[in-house]
């Protein structure tokens, strides 16, 4: 069955776990047992609704604060799809889980408090589900029950954003408005007899009419070598098989492929998925390669066709979300992890600083702080093989390692 | 058949994550217990690395208060896969004095698995241990990593976990600390059991429908045997049930069933508007039983 994976945006209070509750609910994906503790809890804390939110904050500091800290997945399903909800928190420190969130979805939710509009927090959103090129955006217009189901705020709510929309990077980008109330079921899964000026679909409705086969293929096949096969049995003597996922586009049996760094050049033989044997390997599967022959080739080597050659270079410019306490400047070493290939970056230079608010361009500066976002150009002491985030999702992107803390520290999306 | 594109996304992801098992550690080790989601990781690990045996061995931390069921369909699969398969026992824990058996109404052993966990880790010097948990368990694991860090004490740091960004895992760690990896992280309980259907795997005989003596508390439907306290007005009594999560038989109830093949166990889980592990007992502990658990080392 297609899964769909849905990340969230809202600000604090927006009303995101409500909204995700809600969805529960309404599809019938709360179990007895779960709604049971969501009716006890609720009532303990002295609400005469139902908490959904207490569904989805997973930890006691969240449950204790009353916000989403870090990001929590939620699974359900309809008659088509299984969906993915990464409820992402909205509280402005927590950016960093936004966009990791946001880095493994195909589709996006950014929630608006009717009452408030759009708001700085909006802003950011808004750019990071547009930086990290998120196909489809909803923006879900909540709380309408609040401003008693008004047409005339909801465009004027949805007028401020398209304002928003002109400066936009990432234009191709389906942006579908949807008003909404979480807490009493407006337009989420059922269609709301409130407003009857809209005729658009209910949020639940948009996601199931969403096809995602074509998502992010691009037709250029990557295949990074993670693993080598080799049993060295007797019935699989001279097995030389190399494991790893297909990205991009296809690979099928004969195809001439040029193994990198080496640029040696060779056919593929079989293509195996468990004991199978098949002709193509589909983008996104997790197979076994042989060649024609005996070629050199490890784990972080990579095998492309041969017409589809990416940039191998030492040096590159990225955009970077960076996640740690620790500043990013220039001189600083890191290990980048693209893909499955790790090498040593030296930060060579940093570039146009995004505003905190994400408005704009800020001054240039020297350094990058927790949850800043900016152009860096970077050194290797090794070339990588990459293609411009803008043509390849996975191959245009890496992540930042600290040397002493071995933590993730940044994401990158190759410019 | 001719391409690839019918396979489960979902199959693909596990596998991906294995191979990054193998190539990123030079200890690692998976979790198996005996339960389903167990073996279906044992599955997904033959698939990733066929022809080639499965890199790392498997390690069961046994509470001693086992079905026998599931003993005995451990040792087989092993023998037939030609496994490695370490066992670590609570009871030598207990016997060392590290740690105290519970006492009492709700007594059980599966809070000290943690302790004979984080010994053997140290014992061997695993750097990565694989297990089955799935993020629509429990609302504290749906906060997991794929890859989740833990400390020299084992420990899970909630609060400051490595952000984890398109596929790409960082295993980098230090010495002392070990990673946490949950290829099934995406799965769901009905994935899960589709999988066993589609993929016919075994499983033992009591996720089946099967006539047991029981005895009810608390809503819940309790086994009778020697591991689990029973009060004197608690009535024995005999019915069809089966079990759709196990742990060991102090923390996991059965529920009543008469889903005697794998079909018509997925049909019931389809239906069904309890939550798996509305049936374990550790869970009823309190609202934050399993963080509190996590954060301490357990799985």
């Amino acid at each position: 069955m297609e899964v769909l994976k849905i990340a969230t945006a809202g600000s604090v209070d927006d009303g995101k776990s409500t909204l995700i509750g809600r969805i529960l609910y309404d599809t019938k994906s709360l179990t007895t047992d779960k709604l049971e503790a969501i009716k006890n809890t609720s009532k303990k804390n002295g609400y005469d609704y139902l908490d959904f939110s207490l569904a989805t904050d997973g930890l006691v500091a969240e449950r204790e604060q009353g916000i989403t800290i870090d990001v929590a997945h939620i699974y359900f399903s309809t008659s088509t799809k299984s969906y993915i909800i990464a409820d992402t928190p909205g509280h402005v420190e927590y950016t960093r889980n936004m966009v990791t969130g946001a880095s493994t979805s195909q589709a996006a939710v950014i929630l608006i408090d009717a009452r408030k509009g759009v708001i700085e927090q909006t802003n950011r959103h808004f750019f990071i589900n547009n930086l990290l090129r998120i196909k489809d955006v909803v923006v879900a217009i909540n709380k309408m029950d609040l401003v008693d189901y008004s047409e005339a705020r909801y465009n004027e709510i949805k007028a401020d954003f398209e304002k928003l929309m002109a400066k936009r990077e990432y234009q191709d980008q389906k942006i579908t408005f949807i008003p909404v109330s979480a807490l009493k079921g407006d337009n989420v899964v059922h269609r709301s007899e409130r407003t009857p000026w809209y005729t658009g679909t209910t949020l639940l409705e948009h996601f199931e009419t969403l096809d995602r086969s074509d998502v992010y293929n691009t037709g250029t096949p990557r295949f990074p070598v993670q693993y080598v096969i080799r049993p060295k049995t007797d019935a699989h003597h001279d097995f030389r098989g190399f494991a790893g996922k297909v990205y991009g586009g296809q690979l099928s049996v004969g195809d001439e492929v040029v193994a990198l760094p080496s640029q040696t050049k060779s056919r593929i033989k079989e293509i195996y998925f468990h004991d199978k044997k098949y002709q193509t390997a589909a983008r996104r599967s997790s197979v076994t390669i042989t060649l024609e022959d005996e070629i050199n080739l490890s784990r972080g080597d990579m095998l492309v066709k041969v017409n589809d050659l990416p940039t191998i270079e030492k040096q590159f410019t990225a955009t970077i979300s960076w996640m740690d306490s620790q500043t990013l400047s220039a001189g600083k070493k890191y290990i980048l992890q693209h893909g499955v290939n790790k090498v040593l970056a030296k930060v060579d230079a940093v570039h146009h600083r995004i505003a905190p608010d994400y408005s704009g361009v800020d001054a240039k500066s020297d350094t990058l702080g927790m949850n800043d976002i900016a152009e860096v150009s970077f050194k290797l002491n090794r070339p990588i093989y990459f293609d411009s985030f803008k043509e390849h999702r996975t191959n245009g992107s890496f992540i930042l390692i600290d040397t002493q803390s071995n933590s993730t520290v940044g994401a990158g999306f190759i410019s | 058949m001719k391409d690839t594109s019918h396979i489960n996304p979902l199959e693909n992801e596990a596998i991906y994550i294995l191979r990054e098992v193998a190539a990123q550690f030079e200890r690692p080790v998976l979790l198996f217990s005996g339960g389903k989601d167990s073996i279906t990781l044992v599955r997904l690990a033959q698939k990733a690395f066929w022809p080639a045996k499965i890199p790392f061995p498997l390690m069961h931390i046994d509470t001693g208060h086992n079905f026998p069921e599931t003993i005995e369909f451990r040792d087989r699969l092993v023998e037939e896969l030609g496994l490695e398969l370490i066992v670590r026992k609570v009871q030598d824990s207990i016997d060392q004095g590290k740690v105290k058996e519970e006492s009492g109404r709700y007594s059980s052993r599966n809070s000290l698995q943690t302790t004979t966990l984080l010994d053997a880790i140290e014992e061997f010097k695993f750097d990565a241990c694989i297990g089955g948990a799935r993020r629509d368990e429990e609302k504290a694991r749906a906060k997991e990593r794929i890859f989740s860090v833990r400390d020299d004490f084992g420990q899970w740091d909630e609060k400051n976990q490595r952000p984890e960004l398109f596929d790409m895992l960082n295993g980098q760690i230090e010495l002392g600390q070990n990673v946490r990896v949950f290829p099934i992280s995406n799965w769901t309980e009905l994935d899960v059991w589709s999988y066993i259907k589609e993929e016919d795997i075994e499983i033992p005989s009591i996720y089946f429908a099967h006539k047991r003596k029981v005895f009810l508390r608390d809503g819940l439907i309790w086994s009778h045997s020697d591991y689990v306290y029973q009060e004197e007005d608690e009535e024995v009594l005999e019915r069809m049930v089966r079990f759709r999560t196990v742990g060991d038989m102090s923390c996991t109830a059965a529920v009543f069933s008469d889903a005697k093949d794998i079909a018509s166990v997925v049909q019931e889980i389809r239906e069904s508007t309890i939550s798996e592990r509305g049936a374990r007992i550790d869970d009823k502990r309190s609202e934050a039983a399993m963080e509190k658990r996590k954060q301490q080392g357990y799985f």
